[in-house]
């Protein structure tokens, strides 16, 4: 397969393989800290920043649209939490506006640069629906370093991240710094979200953060495995998504990830091991059955009318 | 000698003040509960000089230290409703979180760690389930893994919301006994208690509050009918007859 695939090719696979990894890791956090939607409205408030970083230096730097990315996407998680702890709107509400809002104002921001000269060349469309294969080695290189970055972070502080997610009240009371859990938490949360956006782009780049994590529920009952899976489930479906989009000119890749990673959950949701609708459905047959047979050992006299009574509950 | 003073405190929550000039001190080895009607500010109370919720004005001090400084001899737990069950680990992975302050921070705990959140399971009666799925405890159970959680931590004064509220008979009891056993051992323990009936059979110490200090002291002295309809104001249904 290498002598298919260009030297450039298999750098950006290696790339969204990465980053779907940590990705899967940041959103194992999110999911139990009940957050889920928070980066959705994070990617999409990235966008104006991204567009600004642009006009401002006039070239197409990644850690400068990533700065850019990252300081847009933290005012609007500030603007969140503002309007939820100033207004009576609840958290959810302030997240739809703010999402809305900023992309909006991104869109709105694009339109203008694209028009004056030389934005159209800029290829900053691509950070709507990300284009893996424009990357070029300098910005694979720097998405690389911050994601393996991400990782660490999550690697180190495991079990202080299990217990500020299960009981960040408890957490406080043993002198676990909970400010500086919610700021670190934040911060690599912004910065997986703008690491991708450029491959995914802003709109699918939250499908990178929550199905992996959902998916990986379905299948174990311990918070290291979770986190594992997802981080095997985000990489699998960020390199098969990618290895997709390469096949046509100008495929967007972001769309090609999210379905490779709904077919993962399809397959979580149906045959997880620990919560799998067949899985239940099964266990739920043995048990009936062992029922039966308890309560009836010969089932030569279990009447018709009684078994099927039995099944309809 | 007590070990815990408070002076003035003041707090609200959400729109409402619900603690007003709250003042009192904990004798140590005493075990205390603290009844009142619902809103009468018990939780928030805990929060408050655990520094989970802000106050308005007024001191705590813990063994005539602030709270920062005296951590470790502090535990806490929280109403059992406060976390979600449903998180993937076991009964002795959330015990094993009561000894993350003496295994360090950013370190990984050992075999010796492993081996005291075990015994502190075996004597909640909890050993059998170490093992199990925390969402597949019943409630007296995860209530019990709470308490293991907290005796783990060996601390000296502990702060418990409502630790026996809807549990069954037999985790009540082991809850009881552990309670008497700390006591036994020096420390002292204030209970968020729901339960009128059982207040003088399991207490030797009332703080009756409603929004502020009622009445506090001795069970014998504190608990009387009069006390007791002071802090209910219309609201108490039934009352043990003296």
């Amino acid at each position: 397969m290498n002598s298919l695939l260009s030297p450039n090719t298999q750098w950006v696979l290696l790339s969204t393989l990465i980053l779907g990894m940590a990705a899967g890791m940041i959103g194992c956090l999110a999911y139990w800290k009940r957050q889920s939607l928070m980066s959705d409205a994070l990617s999409h408030a990235a966008l104006p920043g991204v567009v600004v970083a642009f006009a401002l230096t006039g070239s197409k730097n990644l850690l400068v649209m990533i700065l850019g990315a990252a300081v847009s996407a933290l005012i609007g998680a500030w603007m969140i939490q503002w309007i939820r702890s100033s207004s009576r709107i609840k958290e959810d509400t302030a997240m739809g506006m703010i999402l809305s809002v900023f992309f909006g104002l991104g869109i709105m921001l694009l339109t203008i640069v694209n028009r004056t000269a030389g934005g159209n060349q800029s290829g900053l469309d691509n950070f709507i629906f990300g284009q893996a294969a424009s990357m070029v080695r300098k910005d694979v290189v720097t998405m690389l370093i911050l994601a393996v970055l991400v990782m660490l972070v999550v690697f180190i502080g495991f079990k202080e991240w299990k217990l500020f997610l299960f009981d960040p009240d408890f957490a406080k009371g043993l002198g676990l710094n909970s400010r500086l859990m919610n700021s670190l938490y934040m911060g690599v949360l912004v910065l997986v979200i703008v690491i991708g956006i450029q491959a995914v782009g802003v709109i699918l780049m939250a499908a990178m953060l929550i199905i992996p994590a959902v998916s990986a529920r379905y299948w174990t009952q311990s918070f290291r495995m979770m986190v594992i899976l997802s981080a095997i489930f985000g990489g699998g479906s960020g390199f098969v998504g990618t290895l997709v989009s390469t096949m046509g000119k100008g495929w967007p890749t972001g769309p090609f990830i999210v379905v490779a990673s709904s077919v993962l959950f399809t397959i979580s949701l149906v045959f997880g091991a620990e919560k799998g609708l067949l899985t239940q459905a099964l266990l739920l047959r043995s048990q009936k059955k062992e029922h039966m047979e308890a309560a009836n050992p010969n089932p030569s006299v279990l009447s018709p009318r009684l078994s099927e009574r039995g099944s309809n509950q | 000698m007590s070990v815990l003073q408070v002076q003035d405190l003041n707090a609200s929550y959400r729109k409402n003040k619900v603690l007003h000039d709250v003042t009192f001190e904990v004798e140590q080895g005493s075990l205390t509960s603290i009844v009142g009607p619902n809103g009468a500010g018990k939780s928030t109370l805990l929060k408050v000089m655990l520094e989970l919720h802000p106050k308005l004005s007024g001191d705590v001090s813990f063994f005539g230290s602030s709270l920062s400084r005296m951590k470790t001899r502090v535990g806490y737990v929280p109403q059992r409703g406060s976390v979600d069950w449903d998180f993937p680990t076991d009964a002795l992975d959330v015990v094993m979180m009561g000894l993350y302050g003496q295994v360090g921070w950013f370190k990984r705990p050992n075999k010796h760690h492993k081996e005291k959140a075990m015994a502190s399971l075996d004597q909640m009666g909890m050993a059998d389930y170490a093992d199990r799925q925390i969402s597949q405890l019943s409630g007296g159970q995860q209530q019990r893994v709470f308490l293991a959680r907290a005796l783990v931590q060996n601390a000296d004064l502990y702060f418990m919301d409502e630790p026996l509220a809807g549990v069954d008979a037999a985790t009540e009891r082991a809850i009881m006994t552990t309670l008497n056993d700390l006591k036994m051992a020096g420390k002292t323990v204030m209970v968020v208690h729901h339960d009128l009936q059982t207040v003088e059979d399991y207490f030797d110490h009332v703080l009756l509050l409603n929004r502020t200090v009622i009445a506090h002291g001795k069970t014998e002295d504190v608990f009387t009918k009069e006390q007791v309809y002071r802090a209910y104001g219309g609201s108490l249904r039934w009352m043990k007859e003296a």
